[in-house]
């Protein structure tokens, strides 16, 4: 029977590969006639003026139309591709956020922040391929799908209490977006590793390794990130598949306690790191699915300027030292605004393998400090008023100084605007008042027609939609602050509607603060190896320069949640007592009652009573009315009863306390 | 006399039966007077079984788990704590007149923590004293135009932002400190805070971003943490007129911060906020102390009577006591404590809880007579306090925004070595730190515990439920008086109008004129009415007169008084004129005026008690008697018994000491000793209440003084 089966495994070892070698071949006969499945990772890493590190993890994979192949795929998630086809998704993404982005210290320019920056919690927007009747029924669809894939409770984006239609501030303008958000979704592992499995080699091989979980949830901020693009609608002509783009962003601090331990004078050097000890593990060769495996270190503007580098000398610094030679460098395109440029340090990952694993450190000599990019004005959001019946959003923005070049620059045609679109969503509880909005430009109140350009408002119903407010403003470009406030009142839930934990407040989502007219892009210099990178390519893209606020609490009015046992118990009591004197009135008959009365008190002639009637009849004296009568009769009976419970009670009491 | 009635009941056609209930109401109607008596000496003596019924507090929210975890503040913070009090108290940095030096050390310091820090400016805004807007909630406040440089104060403020929080709350650690005459102590609490400040940028557990405020309490420690929150949570954005406190020199010199340089974008001069905040905790060092122990001091009461939620004293009860091995205590009045008269209650309460004991033994409501001489000491200060409506702490401003606030005043043994330094530092600095996690815990917001209670020790509490019962029985003789002397109006000119006239002749004239007296009693509403308008009024002449420039307490005082009696003899010229010629022609009105004023009085407790109780509770005590034996003098001395004359002393006496400036007297007097009592005094006592405390009282007096004297 060995014997036997022996040829059998060999036949099917020889099979197998031929299979394999035919794959491939096949594979590369199909790249010069189609698209084929590739797949992406790269990892960049960003040191933060505030001796903190950003790691970006951007995985991508591009599945080819699904004509080409049916519904088979060899690289590309089948569950998304299935999302895809279903729900016919033009442009989607799913971010899931820990922690807040730092605007101030972490920059808010760049192309990195000003797409990887998200609001607390989860944000879901989709563009469907559908008509307009069929967008919500694909939307609730398309909730429920990705809340069973990503186990998080996107389903509760489903009302259409919850998600909004933005008109056109939202940055993929176009009329079939659906936008959401769930500011209190708490994030962790739970919904990574789903994550995790739409990777090819999940977190098993290449540059995913890295991901451990405990030194990931650790960090300052922590944002994961899924972004689907798809071209493949059966109605224009162009199929070029789904491009799913995963984005991990973390912040995380680096081992410190060297810097702290060293003398003051080196107090504010920023604390070196390396992979290894960041991440607690280090990368031990490509995962072979990917095509560029490659790790970046991004040293931006204003590092490089403070490090005195320039496009002549970036290869002698002298201010921190790299343990891994970069196989490439990258400078940043010069452009007319800036004199220094970002430079990017490339590391392949194919060069390195399971004996000689990857990991690169960074070692600083000597402190530097510099400033990351922000964006024009910084907005922050904030509640004004107390109570618990009125109270008011106000959006400050507040010029960073810091991008004043940029105005000039862009004020050479006389009159100097700066666009600001701000998109703002509330729930339907936080009842706006529209009329309430007003404007202060540096401190001084302005006619809102001035300052706005273009408005849309579309007022909440009570438990329908929330309300949207979409706001173009033209601010002059020496603005100093600026500020919206907008008045509203706060809504009575019924009992049913409570959130579980109602006396912590309510969320309102952040509202999106975006500059139309300035672009964040990173455009290197021109190279044929670039194209190649995702990473790269997206950098360049021109995307507007955005930024989320705050979110805010709303403390709502809370009942007492015992009050439906209250009600249920007095409103009992109350139709007891009803309905007894009801019956009490019906069952009465008058006459009867007469006759039992006049016999009754024909009957009476006990002496106890006499006696107690007389004794009250002299303790009250002369103030005896008729009137009192029934009342005091009844009364002698019930002082006798007393009386004889005050009797034994006493003898008790005695009994016990001189026995004991 | 009996056997008649039997006789004459057997005769009569039987009645039917009335319903229980309107029997009872009957009943109770009729035997006013013996009903009321009882209540009333019921309803006082509740009052002092209170701190016998007090329960012992415990921690109703699970969340809270207070000292569940060990203590992180280890001695590297304490010494950071040290030195920050050394830099502070070094004379050096005292050299500065306008005290920005050490504002300055401050920031440094958070700076070099990591957090944010920013300077807020304010011009001191006094307290206005205005009697219509006590209703109204805080606004931003009035600009005054008149600021000059010279006038304003810097509070520092540092935040740390919770480094996986979502920013949406926020918990406040206030420190007051005036920079031009630092006592040893207001160094020590910086220090302290410090401390915890320093670990808290540390650890990883934190959901809540911290503020760190100091206030600048060279105006007054309120003033300074009302005009901090003044601008967190009504902020102007227009300042179109006021001079800018930029425009300031001192003021600039203030962002010349040397060496952020590093961490800048850190640092910034505009005002920085954080989310909704949690709750506040104010700390405090008191400066000297006679006492053998370290204590700490809870001071809750806020405006108005409000108080935090119990959890919170009950978390800092617990952390103070079973972890840090603090003293706790809340405020009393002291001169309660050797009070012979309450010992002996106390000693009756423990002798009659004895006997009850050996009767059941399950029955163990006592309490020694010592700590019930304390119970009640502190739940008059409690009451007295709630009552008075001024804060008794910085925290009172934010209960004005519905933020759980307590001042905790770490009062320690003095001693000057660096040992003891260091020991307050760090317990006071794990107790903040406990407190401070505690409430990080929570997920929700205080609600689990009560917000209507009572303090009789601080770990004993009386809720709501216990102490409107003395309140309910205080009160509830008041509608049946008013109701019996109604009818007995009513039925005394029914008895007399039917002597005179023939049974047979009571027809529908008799109907008619039940129709009109039925209606008699608006006109005792009306003078009701009039004496109450002219109370407002007299409450409302205080906030007219403060407008009036360079007056001194005692002439203010002088012009109310003429104001207030011009007023009521205008009122009583121009509306009462013709209710008097009334009254002459009928003497037994007073009996429907006292009812209507007693309901009134009995609907205005009964409301007061819901918005504050504790004013109600005094107000009751002293308004019930009072309206109970209300009885025209002149009847009074016609009917010449010793019982009458009794009455109209006791009338008398309650008259006086029920109006207000006599209340203040004697309460000041028994306190302080009659030396030093002043007309001026009970001018600012007035100008610090709220209007319609007073209000209260003067009407009710007015209307007594109305009857004795007509």
């Amino acid at each position: 029977m060995v014997l036997l089966q022996r040829p059998h495994i060999l036949l099917l070892l020889i099979g197998t590969h031929q299979f394999l070698q035919c794959w491939i071949a096949f594979g590369s006969v199909n790249e010069e006639g189609q698209k084929q499945a590739e797949f992406s990772e790269e990892l960049l890493l960003k040191p933060l003026p505030d001796h903190k590190l950003l790691a970006h993890f951007h995985f991508q994979s591009s599945g080819p139309p699904s004509t080409s192949n049916g519904c088979h795929h060899h690289l590309f998630p089948k569950a998304i591709s299935q999302l895809v086809q279903k729900f016919r998704i033009k442009e989607m993404e799913l971010s899931f956020t820990k922690g807040r982005w730092n605007y101030e210290s972490w920059g808010g320019f760049d192309p990195l922040s000003s797409s990887n920056a998200k609001p607390p919690g989860v944000e879901l927007w989709a563009v469907f391929d559908v008509p307009q009747h069929h967008i919500d029924a694909s939307w609730k669809n398309l909730t429920h799908t990705l809340s069973g894939l990503f186990c998080a409770s996107i389903n509760f984006l489903e009302s259409t209490a919850t998600y909004s239609t933005p008109e056109w501030s939202f940055p993929p303008a176009s009329g079939n977006v659906r936008y959401g958000t769930l500011p209190c979704e708490a994030v962790c592992t739970e919904n990574l590793t789903p994550w995790l499995k739409l990777l090819p080699c999940r977190d098993k091989a290449g540059i995913a390794l890295l991901l451990d979980r405990p030194s990931l949830y650790r960090g300052f901020y922590h944002s994961q990130q899924l972004h689907l693009t798809s071209t493949g609608s059966s109605s224009e002509g162009i199929d070029s598949g789904i491009i799913l783009e995963q984005t991990l962003t973390v912040v995380l601090q680096p081992n410190s306690e060297m810097a702290i331990e060293v003398h003051a004078s080196e107090k504010h050097i920023q604390p070196s790191w390396s992979l290894s000890s960041i991440f607690g593990k280090q990368v031990s060769g490509r995962c072979v699915l990917a095509k560029p495996s490659s790790v970046y270190l991004l040293l931006d503007r204003g590092l490089s300027a403070a490090n005195g580098l320039t496009s002549e000398n970036f290869w002698s610094n002298p201010s921190f030292e790299l343990s891994a030679n970069p196989d490439r460098i990258f400078l940043e395109e010069s452009s007319s605004h800036s004199k220094s440029l970002s430079i990017l340090y490339m590391f392949q990952v194919e060069k390195y393998c399971e004996s000689e694993p990857f990991d690169i450190g960074l070692m600083w000599k000597v402190p530097v400090a510099w400033l990351c990019q922000q964006t024009p004005l910084h907005a922050s959001r904030f509640l004004m008023g107390s109570g618990n019946e009125r109270a008011a959003i106000a959006i400050s923005l507040k010029s960073t100084q810091f991008t004043e070049g940029f105005m000039s620059a862009n004020s050479k045609d006389g009159s100097c605007e700066l666009r600001v679109d701000v998109f703002q969503v509330v729930p339907w509880y936080v009842k706006v008042y529209f009329h309430s909005l007003r404007v202060f430009v540096d401190q001084q109140p302005r006619a809102v027609s001035d300052i706005i350009e273009k408005i849309h408002v579309s007022p909440s119903k009570d438990k329908m939609s929330p309300g949207v407010m979409e706001v173009v403003l033209k601010l002059p470009c020496r603005v100093n602050t600026a500020a919206l406030t907008i008045e509203f009142d706060k809504g009575f839930l019924r009992i049913d509607e409570y959130l579980p934990d109602a006396n912590q407040g309510f969320d309102i989502p952040s509202a999106i603060i975006s500059f139309p007219n300035f672009h964040a892009s990173m455009v290197f210099l021109e190279d044929d190896s670039l194209n190649k990178s995702p990473l790269l390519s997206k950098f360049q893209e021109k995307c507007p320069v955005m930024s989320y606020t705050e979110v805010l609490l709303v403390p709502l009015t809370t009942p007492d949640f015992s009050m439906p046992y209250n009600v249920i118990t007095i409103t009992c009591t109350v139709f007891a007592l009803y309905f007894g004197s009801v019956l009490n009135v019906l069952q009465r008959s008058v006459a009867e009652e007469e006759r039992f009365l006049k016999a009754k008190a024909a009957k009476k002639t006990g002496r106890l009573p006499l006696l107690l009637s007389k004794l009250s009849a002299k303790l009250r004296g002369r103030r005896l009315e008729p009137l009192h009568s029934p009342p005091s009769s009844s009364s002698f009976i019930n002082s006798k009863l007393v009386l004889k419970v005050i009797l034994v009670a006493g003898l008790a009491v005695g009994w016990q306390y001189f026995f004991s | 006399m009996a056997e008649t009635k039997e006789k004459s009941l057997s005769d009569e056609k039987p009645k039917p039966r009335v319903r229980p209930i309107v029997r009872l109401g009957i009943f109770l109607i009729s035997h006013s007077f013996h009903v009321s008596v009882v209540c009333c000496t019921a309803g006082v003596l509740a009052l002092f079984l209170l701190p016998v019924l007090a329960k012992n507090t415990y921690i109703s929210e699970n969340a809270l788990m207070p000292g569940s975890a060990s203590p992180m503040l280890s001695n590297q913070h304490v010494s950071d704590g040290n030195r920050l009090v050394k830099d502070l108290t070094n004379p050096n940095s005292k050299s500065s007149e306008t005290g920005i030096e050490s504002h300055k050390i401050i920031a440094q310091y958070m700076l070099d923590l990591g957090a944010e820090v920013s300077f807020h400016k304010f011009h001191p805004q006094m307290n206005q004293f205005h009697p219509l807007h006590f209703f109204s909630s805080p606004d931003s406040g009035k600009i005054q135009e008149n600021y000059s440089c010279s006038s304003y104060g810097i509070n520092t403020v540092g935040i740390i932002r919770a480094p996986h929080g979502d920013g949406k709350e926020a918990i406040v650690l206030v420190t007051p400190y005036n920079a031009l005459k630092s006592g040893f102590g207001e160094a020590l609490s910086l220090g302290i805070a410090y401390s915890v400040f320093s670990l808290l940028t540390q650890v990883t557990w934190l959901a809540k971003d911290i503020i760190w405020l100091v206030a600048d309490s060279q105006y007054g420690e309120y003033a300074a943490v009302a005009a901090w929150l003044r601008e967190y949570q009504t902020p102007k954005f227009s300042s179109l007129s006021t001079p800018n406190a930029e425009m300031c020199p001192d003021v600039n010199n203030l962002f010349e911060l040397k060496g952020h340089s590093i961490s800048g974008s850190k640092f910034s001069n505009s005002f920085r906020r954080a989310g909704t905040m949690a709750s506040a905790l104010v700390l405090k060092v008191r400066d000297q102390n006679e006492q053998f122990e370290d204590t700490i001091s809870i001071y809750a009461e806020a405006s108005n009577g409000q108080m935090p939620n119990l959890d919170l004293i009950n978390v800092v009860n617990y952390l103070a006591v079973h972890r840090q091995g603090l003293r706790v205590n809340v405020e009393k009045l002291w001169s309660l404590l050797n009070s012979s008269w309450l010992k002996s209650l106390g000693e009756i309460f423990e002798s009659l809880a004895k006997v009850a004991k050996s009767l059941y033994p399950k029955w163990k409501f006592g309490i020694p007579a010592t700590e019930y001489v304390e119970g009640t000491a502190t739940l008059a200060s409690s009451l007295y306090y709630q009552a008075l409506g001024v804060p008794t702490g910085p925290h009172g401003a934010f209960r004005d925004y519905q933020v759980d606030a307590i001042t905790l005043e770490i009062s320690p043994k003095f001693s000057l070595d660096k040992v003891w330094r260091n020991d307050i530092l760090l317990r006071g600095g794990r107790l903040i730190e406990g407190v401070i996690r505690s409430v990080n815990n929570l997920l929700e917001k205080f609600h689990q515990s009560f917000f209507l209670y009572l303090l009789t020790s601080p770990s004993k509490f009386v809720s709501v439920g216990v102490y409107m019962i003395a309140f309910a029985l205080l009160i509830a003789p008041l509608p049946m008086v008013a109701a019996s002397l109604y009818v007995d109006a009513n039925s005394s000119s029914n008895c007399s109008k039917g002597d005179s006239s023939t049974p047979s002749a009571i027809t529908d004239t008799d109907e008619h004129s039940i129709a009109i007296r039925s209606w008699r009693w608006l006109n005792s509403a009306k003078l009701v009415f009039i004496v109450h308008l002219w109370g407002a009024i007299v409450s409302l002449l205080p906030y007219f007169i403060s407008q009036i420039p360079d007056c001194s307490p005692t002439t203010s005082f002088m012009i109310w008084v003429l104001l207030s009696i011009l007023s009521l003899l205008t009122l009583n010229s121009v509306l009462a004129s013709p209710l008097a010629c009334a009254k002459a022609t009928q003497e037994k009105e007073w009996a429907l005026v006292k009812s209507v004023t007693i309901s009134s009085v009995f609907i205005g407790l009964g409301l007061m008690s819901v918005i504050n109780f504790a004013t109600a509770e005094i107000g009751a005590l002293l308004m019930v008697p009072m309206c109970l034996l209300a009885q025209p003098l002149k009847l009074d001395v016609r009917a010449g018994t010793l019982r009458s004359f009794c009455r109209m002393i006791c009338n008398l006496v309650l008259g006086h000491i029920a109006f207000p400036p006599a209340a203040f007297f004697l309460l000041k007097g028994m306190l302080d000793g009659f030396g030093n009592a002043n007309v001026g005094d009970f001018w600012m006592w007035v100008e610090s209440l709220w209007a319609w405390n007073s209000a209260t009282y003067l009407f009710i007096v007015e209307v007594t003084y109305i009857f004795s004297h007509g």
